[in-house]
């Protein structure tokens, strides 16, 4: 599809504006969304990549059948000999188990159209709040290398599901405890929780709700499609909020399985 | 008793600068009130553009403090004490006082592949209401053209304007690209030369909206969306390979017609 040329005329650049040269006249304190999201974000980073590299131990209690999600699926037999990560499946593989599973959550994350509005504003400032100069003097936004990579956010997605599977069946398996029968306690619950927030973003996605049926041309010709679109729209409203709680519910749930794993507390049995 | 302070920016292309009016607070007023009342017994020259009153001509679009508003929608009593600042939209250039050059914006609507239905007899088309609610959120746009104004991929970066329809004229193109009557595939060209790939989804643009589009939830991601089917997609791609397509087939245009 082309531009109909005969009416284009060209652009007119330049030209003085109006108002002050200054940063901003925004009298409001517009940068505490963006300070809030660098010291979350910053919190986050900081505990995953010592979980991941260093928590190689206690991030499974084996009593009450609970795991990690940071270290879910249970590659190889690494959950019998907690920690041991040279196991045969992943004999290979010297470090930490979760760096390969990290990859996919990290991904999916780092390109999803929410957090990347929350760090283009917050972590690289372009802009920091509306009507705030960016803070560069150049701009491509996500036209090249390596944005233009952010495209490939729907695999990520896909990769999502998979893990939000795995994740579901740990919590379904946390009621079934190696000495036979169905219990629950409060770390069942927490891994509940957890998979049912993870669901929840990834179903709110953008790139979901386009898959289900955003892309169609004509909702009356694709029933099916355009309830699967009613369904996720209401949720995809909600996917700023998903996204913070789902990420801080996966911190908290492996600080929890550590905290019973290492003996520090215990799981409180419900049933 | 003049307890108001009202910091004005007054200028053309030569240059200006923000001057302070000093007025009398009134109950109930809009901005734009005051600013009438001021051009009425201090400044009888100071240029503002508007019409309505209503917040529906899209006329008087103007930075309040620093940030993008309608003047006729903006209640004095909802703004913080202290002197309120009125300076012209940011990213046009400035004609005069709060009066800007808009073009920019003339010359993108211009751009933008005209609706294209197919050939069929008079009263001939249908659509069903779900397919007319889809767009009719992107009706709604009033051409205020406040979120063009507050989008830092030109308002930062005079640049890019020769190549960026910007947040109005995205959701002009999502609409289109959602019509079922439509024929035009428009997401190339808007991923190519519209500039939907400078977008950084910072949502500034929806912020900013007097009426409450969700221009990036629903007009630019669905856009960007359709710029990977279309584009990026390795698996899409490898099947257009293999079927030799490039565009959107007659039969699936065929297959939308109602
Ligand atoms: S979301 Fe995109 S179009 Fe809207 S203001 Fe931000 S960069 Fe501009
Ligand atoms: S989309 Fe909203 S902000 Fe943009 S021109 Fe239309 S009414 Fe104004
Ligand atoms: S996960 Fe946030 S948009 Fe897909
Ligand atoms: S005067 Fe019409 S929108 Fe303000």
């Amino acid at each position: 599809m082309a531009v109909d040329d005969a009416t284009i005329t060209e652009v007119q650049l330049g030209g003085r504006r109006g108002g002050p040269d200054v940063a901003t006249l925004r009298t409001d304190k517009w940068w505490k969304l963006p300070v809030t999201t660098v010291a979350v974000l910053s919190a986050f980073i900081v505990y995953a990549t010592w979980a991941a590299f260093f928590g190689t131990s206690n991030f499974f209690y084996a009593a009450h059948n609970l795991l990690s999600p940071f270290y879910s699926p249970c590659l190889g037999n690494i959950c019998k000999t907690q920690g041991v990560t040279t196991s045969p499946f992943l004999g290979w593989w010297q470090l930490s188990p979760a760096l390969i599973i990290l990859v996919f959550p990290l991904g999916f994350r780092m390109t999803c159209y929410y957090y990347r509005k929350a760090y283009y504003r917050s972590f690289w400032r372009s802009p920091v709040a509306c009507a705030v100069q960016d803070a560069h003097s150049t701009y491509s936004g996500e036209t090249r290398a390596p944005l233009i990579l952010q495209n490939i956010h729907r695999y990520f997605f896909y990769f999502g599901l998979v893990f939000n599977v795995l994740l579901t069946i740990d919590a379904v398996q946390a009621f079934i405890w190696p000495g036979g029968g169905v219990h629950m306690s409060i770390g069942t619950l927490v891994l509940c929780l957890n998979a049912s927030l993870l669901w929840l973003y990834s179903l709110s996605c953008h790139a979901c709700r386009h898959l289900c049926g955003g892309q169609v041309r004509n909702f009356s010709k694709h029933p099916i499609r355009h309830k699967l679109w009613k369904f996720v729209t209401p949720l995809n409203a909600k996917h700023m909020q998903f996204a913070w709680m789902s990420l801080v519910v996966v911190a908290m749930t492996d600080v929890y399985v550590r905290l019973v794993a290492s003996g520090t507390i215990t799981d409180f049995k419900i049933f | 008793m003049a307890d108001l302070t009202m910091r004005i920016w007054r200028g053309d292309q030569d240059g200006g600068e923000l001057v302070d009016y000093e007025i009398e607070s009134q109950e109930g007023e809009v901005v734009l009130d005051v600013i009438h009342r001021l051009q009425a017994t201090q400044i009888p020259d100071l240029a503002c553009r508007w019409n309505c009153k209503a917040g529906k001509c899209g006329s008087c679009s103007a930075e309040i403090n620093g940030m993008p508003r309608l003047m006729c929608m903006t209640r004095m009593d909802q703004l913080p004490d202290g002197p309120i600042t009125v300076t012209p939209m940011r990213a046009f250039p400035i004609i005069r006082d709060l009066v800007t050059d808009v073009s920019f914006n003339f010359e993108m609507a211009k751009r933008v592949p005209a609706f294209n239905p197919p050939p069929m007899p008079e009263g001939g088309y249908r659509m069903q209401q779900i397919d007319v609610e889809r767009g009719q959120e992107f009706r709604k746009c009033i051409e205020c053209f406040m979120c063009q104004n507050v989008c830092h991929v030109i308002r930062d970066h005079e640049e890019n304007k020769a190549n960026y329809a910007g947040p109005r004229f995205f959701i002009r193109y999502a609409e289109l690209e959602m019509h079922p009557l439509d024929t035009n595939d428009r997401r190339e060209l808007v991923r190519e030369k519209m500039g939907l790939g400078l977008c950084n989804i910072t949502k500034c643009c929806t912020e900013v909206c007097p009426e409450h589009i969700k221009i990036t939830d629903n007009a630019i991601i669905p856009l960007k969306e359709r710029a990977v089917d279309a584009h990026y997609d390795p698996v899409a791609w490898l099947g257009r390979k293999i079927t030799r397509r490039t565009k959107r087939s007659a039969a699936e245009a065929a297959a939308d017609r109602p």
